[in-house]
């Protein structure tokens, strides 16, 4: 690694590989910058904006650029933290999010990095969307009520997988959702399989496999055991 | 409710001939879908897959792109489709009342499909008629001025199933209002002319003398025209495009409607030169589908430029081919936004494009694309014909030129206005005409700036006020909150929802202004919407979400009584009205006495 690959990620000096973002440059340094779209085996897709840093004193997300020698990056700084949980405050009330009887509680990346950025209250009136929950296929549930429209079961999907059983439509707070492939929009009308990349990637509690409910109890899944912060550094 | 009739299986041929027409090609699946839909009526779940099939495209990928843009219609939408345009300056003419009117007439409720699937009656963000609003789209056909009388023949004439074309004629007549012509509008070139003068000095010396022109892009970021086409020329790819955006959407703007109606010709020359200049065969115009009535006379404008050798190959009997095409858009604002518009030409929904890289080395088909407004284009022809230095010497110093201006609201003379760049303000005022006393300005729309009447000196310039044309005058008798929370609600409908800020922010803010509307509010809430303004300035994906609340911030600033007379007291108030809540319990009860209310207002 040359000598001026480097940039300084709140003071401290992260060397990067030539053509890396910010954010692959962090992880590969094991140091968190959270996210929630952010997925390493796939594109940048730049949406959910946690990972909003201050590049030389101007916002930017660290998926999507690319580290530079001689950056100076804020990352976890209270403006920015502050931000970050205002963010998960206005995700928390666009669903219907119910942590305390969601599948997905203890190994959810929206409630484990709400943990970690101390947002105590979703602050906002909630919207309480209609949301439908999607049982049609024999081996996974689909409840839309907890999507953060990361897109990464699209990206899984498509490249992954390719298949394109998900794809991100309509416009706006009230329109945007994930598409289903088939005529009828159901689950079971399409080739989704549960061995798919597509299953296993949801960062949040809409992609379920059945049958394995709760198989881990509550007190004994990743983020009960360690804050991502932490569980992300030492990937 | 009655299902309504497969429209597909009705005439089984209609879109295997759309396809077809289309090369079976998925970049032009928004025509595909506008043309089916306008055959069809609506686009059914049977519809879009055989359209999926037919372009080779998953079918989720063709419904996400569907359901992305507001003139497409998913579910039954009824045999007349009357859309209100709600921009500010349509609600400052009445169009609520109009709307509600018709509405009672029709025995119906906004936004819903009336029983027998006849009607629906809704709103739509600014068709680009303020200068003769109210508007409405019937059918996606633009009506203009409209009145009661109006509304009550048009209530009887869908009531009696009467066919749009047998409509009276002059409601869908749509008047150009220039009032004010300076060097664009009475540029008195002939068709080719600037052509010829722009071949005489080859591709580089036209982007010598645009460059020396000082010309800068009039969609209001003002890029340097020459800069932009010299970029794209020496970007590698396959295939270089000149695209046209033509998606006026900043509610108030009208100016590319006039330019399009009747200075077609200096457009299309426009976009010729740019593919001159730029080596391109191929330009796109991106028209707003709210203009999709001017298409049989562009058409016919592009017919004859290519009879006369200034379009198709070998123009003026140059080594040089080049054609253009016109596609739709269909009702998406942020489709203004170049790459979200690159993105829209390729089939799919207007989502801008993370930036890096930009349009000029990775653009259509992520090919080498120039993509310049309606005025610039127009204006380069003046370029070509009468050299950069000529046209550096009109306007300011870094604002070469002319602007048009739309002016509508509180003036006697709506319409467009030419200036040199450097005009104030009070001259515009004074020669649209005003009668009662000013109180603001909203200058490039709502993701402009908003002026008060102690900023009339202020002039039309890139060194102060930038615009993309959009002028709404509002006198002493307007209520600036009211036009905030209109442009709030504005923002909130047509942020693309991709990134989290602008999604839910939006929202949440055009809530925050209903709330100060029923007088729920508190200086809590301002604050709230101080801090989704900064949240939103810094953290949204694109130019959309970072203005969205710039009328807010504006009006906050400067007309903070006509927020504070809303506000219910000095502490927090909630959202949430306890009796308002009992009204569907009263309504089933059929109790409205004293004791069927809480007394929780007080």
């Amino acid at each position: 690694m040359s000598e001026q690959n480097i940039f300084l990620l709140d003071g401290e000096e992260i060397a990067f590989a030539p053509g890396q973002t910010i954010m692959q440059a962090a992880q590969s340094a094991h140091k968190y910058i959270p996210h929630l779209c952010w997925h390493p085996e796939f594109k940048p897709h730049g949406s959910c904006k946690l990972c909003t840093v201050k590049i030389n004193g101007r916002f930017g997300s660290s998926c999507t650029v690319e580290a530079a020698a001689g950056q100076n990056v804020e990352n976890r700084t209270a403006e920015l933290d502050d931000k970050r949980r205002t963010l998960l405050q206005l995700l928390f009330v666009e669903g219907n999010h119910f942590c305390p009887s969601c599948e997905k509680s203890g190994d959810c990346l929206l409630q484990a990095t709400a943990y970690e950025m101390g947002m105590m209250t979703p602050h906002f009136d909630h919207f309480y969307p209609d949301r439908p929950v999607d049982a049609s296929h024999p081996d996974v549930m689909l409840d839309f009520n907890r999507c953060i429209l990361c897109s990464l079961c699209v990206q899984a999907s498509e490249l992954a997988d390719k298949k394109n059983v998900f794809v991100m439509g309509g416009r706006g707070m009230r329109g945007r959702k994930i598409i289903l492939n088939s005529e009828s929009g159901k689950l079971g009308d399409t080739d989704f399989s549960v061995d798919d990349r597509a299953a296993s990637i949801c960062p949040v509690g809409v992609i379920l496999k059945k049958r394995v409910g709760f198989v881990v109890p509550y007190g004994e899944r990743t983020y009960d055991k360690a804050p991502v912060s932490a569980v992300e550094a030492a990937k | 409710m009655k299902t309504a009739p497969s429209p597909a299986l009705n005439d089984p041929g209609i879109v295997p001939a759309i396809l077809a027409r289309h090369g079976h090609d998925a970049t032009r699946l928004m025509q595909i879908l506008r043309e089916t839909q306008e055959s069809l009526g609506w686009l059914a779940p049977e519809t879009l897959t055989a359209i999926a099939s037919g372009v080779g495209w998953p079918r989720a990928k063709v419904e996400g792109t569907a359901a992305f843009y507001s003139f497409f219609h998913l579910r039954p939408r009824g045999k007349y489709c009357v859309l209100w345009s709600d921009n500010i300056t349509d609600r400052m003419l009445g169009n609520r009342e109009l709307m509600q009117a018709l509405c009672e007439k029709l025995w119906l409720e906004p936004g819903r499909l009336s029983e027998d699937g006849l009607v629906s009656v809704n709103t739509t963000s600014c068709t680009g008629m303020c200068d003769q609003g109210p508007a409405v789209l019937v059918n996606y056909r633009a009506v203009t001025r409209m009145d009661m009388a109006r509304v009550e023949q048009m209530a009887e004439l869908i009531r009696n199933q009467v066919p749009l074309d047998e409509w009276p004629a002059e409601w869908f007549q749509v008047t150009d209002n220039i009032r004010r012509k300076d060097a664009l509008l009475d540029h008195g070139l002939v068709p080719g002319e600037a052509l010829a003068a722009a071949m005489a000095l080859g591709p580089q010396g036209l982007i010598d003398e645009v460059k020396a022109a000082g010309l800068r892009g009039r969609g209001g970021a003002g890029f340097s025209t020459g800069m932009k086409w010299a970029l794209c020329r020496d970007a590698a790819g396959e295939a270089h495009y000149v695209v046209c955006n033509a998606d006026e959407g900043e509610p108030g703007t009208f100016k590319d409607r006039v330019l399009l109606t009747s200075y077609a010709d200096l457009v299309f020359e426009g976009m010729t030169l740019a593919g001159y200049a730029i080596g391109a065969k191929r330009g796109l115009m991106y028209l707003r589908g709210e203009y999709r009535y001017m298409l049989d006379a562009l058409e016919s404008v592009l017919a004859r430029r290519r009879a006369e050798r200034l379009l198709g190959a070998r123009i003026l009997d140059k080594d040089f081919d080049f054609d253009i095409e016109i596609h739709f858009g269909a009702g998406a604002y942020v489709c203004g936004e170049e790459s979200a518009l690159i993105e829209s030409l390729e089939g799919k929904p207007g989502r801008p494009r993370i930036r890096p890289p930009f349009p000029v080395t990775h653009g259509y088909l992520d090919q080498p694309t120039a993509v310049n407004n309606v005025e610039t284009l127009a204006a380069a022809c003046l370029v070509a014909r009468h050299g950069g230095t000529w046209y550096a010497g009109l306007g300011t110093g870094k604002s070469a030129g002319t602007k048009l201006l739309s002016v509508s609201g509180d003036v006697e003379r709506p319409g467009i206005y030419e200036y040199p760049f450097g005009v104030t303000v009070a001259q515009v005022l004074q020669d649209a005409g005003v009668t009662n006393c000013i109180q603001a300005v909203q200058i490039s729309g709502p993701s402009g700036v908003c002026i008060g009447q102690d900023e009339l000196e202020r002039r039309i310039a890139f060194e102060d006020l930038p615009t993309a044309g959009a002028f709404m005058v509002f006198d002493c008798t307007r209520d600036m909150f009211e036009v905030a929370r209109n442009f709030a609600h504005f923002f909130a409908h047509e942020s693309c929802g991709f990134c989290t800020p602008c999604r839910v922010g939006t929202q949440i803010v055009a809530q925050l202004m209903d709330k100060l509307e029923t007088n729920h509010g508190s200086p809590y809430d301002i604050d709230e919407m101080f801090k989704m303004h900064r949240l939103m300035q810094g953290a949204s994906h694109c130019g959309l979400g970072n203005s969205a609340c710039n009328p807010l911030f504006d009006t906050l600033n400067k007309f903070r009584p006509a927020y504070e007379r809303r506000l219910k007291s000095l502490d927090y108030e909630p959202a949430f009205d306890l009796d308002a809540a009992l009204s569907q319990a009263r309504q089933m009860t059929g109790r409205d006495d004293a004791g069927a209310h809480l007394d929780n207002m007080e």
